[in-house]
């Protein structure tokens, strides 16, 4: 196992809580947001700890060698070594609930959703400059041999597990909609926008959850 | 996971959805995705200018607002459906969303 950054605010106290990010795209959108949460559990006496994934951000590992299973137990390992209690995942970030701690999932999203933005933002771009690429070309490829998406190198194996990986129906963590939390979806935005309403209201739910225990 | 408020393309049993609940719906995808207020979206009109005209909206973007109003609409879009046409301004993207809510 390979040492991984995270960001943390930590004291040392008994409620904590590991934050599990949406992916690729979606989680530029909303790292600020996600921060900005955390900021507010740490005014409300809660530690939290967002890990970056193997093979993003920080990571030494390369995304191509990653799988679906490897970043489970990435989620795993962080779990156990920051000794959280609660569990907040973020859109995709619910593929990789370990179902052993409780919590909550934001807008909790399917490896197919995923991956479709991704292959339609490259056949759209592939169209804009004179070549055609299709969605089932680029599915293909990527089962067989991997690919680049929007920056991102995913290897076959990675390629493959997400197009399958559904958020569990058995799970310890409560569904938050967007509903719930009001306002437009930040992962939406074409350009990475805040919304400290949406903070506050997405902090106060994990807040008075965490603290009613 | 729609927006807060954003009125659903539904219809009666057995009836389309209306093309207001389509302009609705259209309307709330843009807001989300522009980030802009619903006043300043409830002005566009058929000639407001999308792809190509307002820089934010990217391949990346273009690729989220189409699975979205996949998603909000129930519709599915094909590669081959996706042109500079039905893009570049809002009345495209309108015809486009209501004749594949037909298709449906």
């Amino acid at each position: 196992m390979v040492d991984e950054c995270a960001l943390t605010f930590e004291t040392g106290r008994d409620k904590r809580l590991l934050v599990l990010p949406a992916w690729f795209d979606e989680a530029n959108k909303l790292r600020r947001t996600t921060v900005e949460v955390m900021h507010r559990l740490d005014l409300s006496g809660i530690d939290s700890f967002l890990p970056d994934l193997p093979g993003c951000n920080e990571s030494l590992q390369p995304l191509e060698t990653q799988t679906l299973a490897s970043w489970r137990t990435a989620a795993k390992v962080a779990a156990d070594h920051f000794q959280a209690t609660h569990i907040l995942a973020v859109r995709a970030g619910a593929l990789l609930d370990p179902g052993t701690l409780p919590g909550w999932r934001y807008a909790p999203s399917g490896g197919r959703q995923v991956l479709r933005a991704m292959i339609r933002a490259r056949t759209i771009a592939a169209k804009e400059a004179g070549r055609e690429e299709t969605t089932a070309s680029l599915q293909e490829r990527g089962r067989a041999e991997g690919i680049e998406l929007a920056g991102w190198n995913l290897g076959s194996a990675l390629f493959a597990d997400i197009e399958q990986a559904a958020p569990p129906n058995d799970t310890p963590l409560a569904d938050i909609t967007q509903a719930d939390i009001g306002g437009g979806a930040l992962w939406l935005r074409a350009e990475p926008d805040e919304d400290p309403e949406q903070a506050d209201a997405l902090a106060a739910i994990v807040a008075i959850g965490m603290n009613a225990q | 996971m729609s927006a807060e408020a954003a009125p659903k393309a539904e219809a009666p049993a057995g009836l389309a959805p209306s093309r207001t609940a389509i302009d609705d719906q259209l309307r709330a995808i843009l807001c989300d995705v522009l980030g802009l207020d619903r006043e300043r979206v409830e002005d566009f009109d058929n000639d407001t200018g999308l792809f190509g005209h307002l820089p934010e909206l990217d391949s990346m973007a273009v690729a989220g607002l189409l699975t979205e109003m996949e998603d909000r609409l129930d519709i599915i879009i094909e590669d081959d459906d996706v042109d500079g046409e039905m893009l570049e301004t809002y009345g495209g993207l309108l015809a486009f969303a209501e004749a594949k809510v037909v298709e449906s």
